[in-house]
């Protein structure tokens, strides 16, 4: 039986009360949001924090909000939130592609994106789509608060740059005219972590060239995005020959390590062929975006 | 710590220790059993429970969490003698075999229904699709929920499908 160690437990009643909890008690304190990364931690004893200060009471940070120039998203927004929004698959399809494979439908009613960037697992996917949707995050600690960009948010594995006394309360992605997005993945079985996955974002110029491309790569092994890859098709015409080099660029970039989900070359070829697939959906709908003038 | 619940509709106020999982709170604490308790990595799903109404995984839930909150296990399924569609779909089609994971199934076929009465089969197959039948009995899953979204309000006191309410 996986029974955490003991520790506290306190409920916070605002993010002002949970960050005075995080400094009152100090760094053995741990915020928990769905649990569905840090119990199973727990249960198995690879983290041991001493107080828990639970923040699903906080309504507050569980939302999604159009702006004029980007889409706000509470830090506590379920999974399940997100794949139900109407509003986040019309501008931004590529977070439905993704949670459509994250876990399962009942590990998304507990999980958020909050604590799925925090968690910063290499094989987490909403890292990866905030990665090539250029997201910002807003954290909150004793010092205010600060907007982060995704490249800067992230530390490294199980690392981010929301340090123990503070809190991430707020996602942003920017709506950009003429963009299109899309997220795949391959795993062994439904609801499996990804053996590789990738993701893209697309936009289109006037003359039908790339004016903007961002990919990036789930459990290959890479820091941030894939700049060289992204950056071969500025300026040209997204054609299957643009793609294919990307995608090579891509698989390039990756370096992924062998182990139960498959050995390095097989996790290569997924890195090229499921960017040049992401390529291709992206770029579609950004042709889409650019007709009907809606965003992502 | 000290929390209070509702759990299949009465209140309960229990001690118990933070690191107490949801699970084990309802059988040890509250001896409701008809929760199974299976892979312990959220995986099998056979420990799902509805809290609020939302299928979750119960060992990967802290008991604590679930203070001021609303549980239902599958001992809260049946309404005295008359059993819930689901149980009865679930007698109609044999949608189980060992029964292990039954509760849990059971329990996320409620809240679809109760979300969307009338899913079709993909649908049906994507919500239990985080839960695993040992004996591979998917199919007579699927139309055990398919019966029970036919039959939305059925008495059978006696075990026999009666059907009393609207159809679908
Ligand atoms: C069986 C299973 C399968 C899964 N499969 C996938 C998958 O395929 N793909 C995938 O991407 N994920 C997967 N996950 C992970 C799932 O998405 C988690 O829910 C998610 O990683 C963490 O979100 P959480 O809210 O549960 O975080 P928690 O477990 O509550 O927290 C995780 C970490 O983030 C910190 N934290 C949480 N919220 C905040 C905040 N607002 N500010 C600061 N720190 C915070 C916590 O202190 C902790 O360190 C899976 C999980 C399970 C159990």
């Amino acid at each position: 039986m996986q029974i955490p160690a003991p520790f506290d437990y306190v409920r916070a009643a605002s993010v002002g009360d949970a960050l005075a909890l995080l400094e009152r008690h100090g760094p053995e304190s741990r915020v928990v949001a769905g649990g569905h990364s840090l119990l199973p931690m727990m249960k198995l004893r690879l983290a041991r924090p001493e107080w828990l200060i639970d923040i699903n009471g906080l309504a507050e940070l569980d939302f999604v909000t159009e702006e004029i120039d980007r889409l706000s998203i509470g830090a506590l927004t379920r999974h399940t939130t997100l794949l139900e929004s109407a509003l986040v698959g019309r501008l931004f399809p590529i977070v439905h592609d993704a949670e459509r494979v994250i876990a399962d439908p009942v590990v998304r009613n507990r999980g958020t994106i909050g604590g799925s960037l925090c968690q910063a697992d290499p094989a987490e996917d909403l890292s990866t789509v905030c990665d090539v949707l250029r997201a910002s995050v807003v954290i909150v600690g004793p010092g205010g608060e600060r907007e982060v960009d995704m490249a800067d948010f992230h530390r490294g594995p199980y690392e981010s740059a929301c340090e123990q006394s503070e809190m991430v309360t707020e996602i942003r992605l920017p709506i950009v005219a003429r963009s299109g997005s899309a997220y795949e993945k391959v795993e062994r079985r439904v609801g499996d972590w990804a053996v590789a996955a990738s993701g893209a974002s697309v936009t289109l110029a006037e003359d039908g060239t790339v004016a903007d491309a961002c990919i990036g790569l789930t459990a290959l092994g890479m820091e941030g995005v894939a700049t060289a890859a992204a950056q071969s098709l500025i300026g040209r015409q997204p054609t299957e020959e643009a793609f294919v080099e990307a995608g090579r660029l891509a698989a390039e970039a990756s370096h992924p390590t062998d182990d139960q989900r498959g050995p390095v070359d097989y996790k290569r070829h997924l890195a090229d062929e499921l960017t040049r697939r992401v390529l291709r959906l992206a770029t579609q709908r950004a042709g889409q975006s650019a007709r009907t003038g809606s965003g992502s | 710590m000290q929390i209070t619940a509702t759990v299949n509709g009465s209140e309960v106020v229990r001690d118990v220790e933070p690191r107490v999982l949801l699970v084990h709170y309802l059988r040890e604490v509250l001896g409701l059993t008809g929760t199974h308790w299976g892979c312990d990595t959220s995986n099998c799903g056979t420990c799902v429970v509805l809290l609020d109404g939302q299928p979750v995984k119960s060992c990967t839930v802290l008991a604590a969490m679930v203070d001021g909150h609303e549980v239902r296990t599958v001992e809260g399924l049946a309404d005295g003698a008359t059993l819930d569609p689901v149980q009865q779909g679930f007698m109609e089609e044999h949608g189980l075999q060992c029964g292990f994971c039954t509760p849990g199934m059971m329990l996320t076929a409620r809240a679809l229904l109760d979300k969307n009465p009338h899913p079709d089969e993909g649908e049906i197959r994507e919500a239990i699709s985080g839960q695993i039948c040992r004996c591979t009995g998917y199919a007579t899953i699927v139309r055990s929920i398919q019966w029970a979204a036919a039959h939305p309000a059925t008495a059978a006191v006696d075990g026999t499908a009666e059907t009393v309410g609207a159809q679908a």
